[in-house]
């Protein structure tokens, strides 16, 4: 009796510390502040022909990824194939943000990966990036008709996220 | 002292997503510019976590305080700014982290704690005292106890 309050507390300890090496935490993962809110505007120009600006506005009535990624971003380059794999399905359109890259080096990504991105937008010095609260690369938001945030995934797309979480939820925004 | 700093500097930048370039865009103005670190000093490099935005050369600190700058510039106060920041990207990009129902743990945590080690002790303490059970002397023990005194007392006063 006398070494069960000690081991309780050890047990609390060791249950609260396995859970967080268990579960997979990451602290890179913050909770988003802008979901359920309107994604923030920009008006930015597209990667492929910077005479061409493009608004998330012009996507009103319509549920659409965006993802953020880089030429710069190893993270991304094994998202790709999946990205091709969904844009290839036409579940969804996939918008890109080039994020703090350089032109030509996206481009060539592009052209050796392939290019799942209905169109990407250039930002080079991260200001749209700011205003969507990304931290890091890759990063995906989902966004509805109504031009709301309704989920974030930051870290790379997958199956397993498309078919638990996203696809639910683009089926409900879809009704 | 200085390997651990080196250490530190490569495990912070292994897991960034941003890798660190070269810092750019300073302006002239050296009292613009010390605003610019005095408010960054209140915000958390989210790449780099336990840097402040100031210390962090991560490409992303660089983006945020280029931002700030420019706000700055544009007459907002710092009050705008961390509202502005905290927007985007939430209560953690505080370095000092508010005190509201998230962080009651964090910030009265310690003293509960406290508290719980003081009523421990406290009553730990009047235990012990409650076991040291106060024997009177028997007569014979207490004439045993005078005569050792005596002879003690004795070889100090001869």
């Amino acid at each position: 009796m006398r070494y069960a309050i000690p081991l309780i507390i050890f047990l609390v300890i060791a249950a609260f510390l396995g859970s967080r090496l268990r579960g997979g935490y990451d602290p890179h993962i913050l909770p988003s502040a802008l979901i359920g809110k309107p994604a923030p505007d920009f008006l930015l120009p597209e990667l492929r022909d910077p005479t061409k600006m493009f608004s998330p506005k012009s996507l009103r009535g319509k549920v659409w990824l965006l993802n953020v990624w880089g030429s710069w971003c190893i993270a991304c380059r094994q998202e790709h194939s999946f990205l091709m794999e969904l844009s290839n399905d036409g579940t969804l359109p996939i918008y890109g943000l080039d994020w703090n890259d350089k032109r030509e080096a996206a481009l060539a990504t592009l052209d050796e990966l392939g290019d799942p991105y209905v169109t990407s937008v250039f930002d080079p010095d991260g200001r749209t990036a700011i205003d969507y609260g990304v931290t890091g690369a890759p990063e995906t938001y989902l966004i509805d008709k109504e031009g709301v945030i309704r989920y974030k995934e930051v870290g790379q797309l997958n199956p397993e996220i498309m078919q638990n979480k996203i696809l639910p939820l683009v089926r409900e925004l879809n009704k | 002292m200085k390997l651990i700093v080196i250490l530190l500097a490569i495990l912070c930048s292994v897991p960034a997503p941003a890798l660190a370039k070269e810092a750019r865009s300073v302006s002239d103005d050296p009292e613009l510019e010390k605003r610019v670190i005095a408010l960054s000093e209140e915000l958390r490099c989210l790449v780099c976590q336990n840097e402040t935005l100031a210390g962090s050369q991560a490409e992303l600190a660089v983006n945020l305080r280029n931002q700030i700058r420019e706000q700055m510039k544009a007459g907002k106060s710092d009050q705008e700014i961390i509202a502005f920041m905290t927007e985007r990207y939430g209560k953690f990009i505080l370095f000092r982290p508010p005190v509201d129902r998230t962080t009651y743990l964090l910030w009265f945590g310690p003293f509960i704690l406290m508290l719980g080690g003081l009523v421990f002790l406290f009553r730990y303490v009047r235990r012990r005292r409650e076991l040291i059970v106060e024997t009177p002397l028997t007569p014979a023990e207490r004439a045993r106890a005078e005569t050792l005194l005596r002879t003690e007392s004795g070889k100090t006063t001869t």
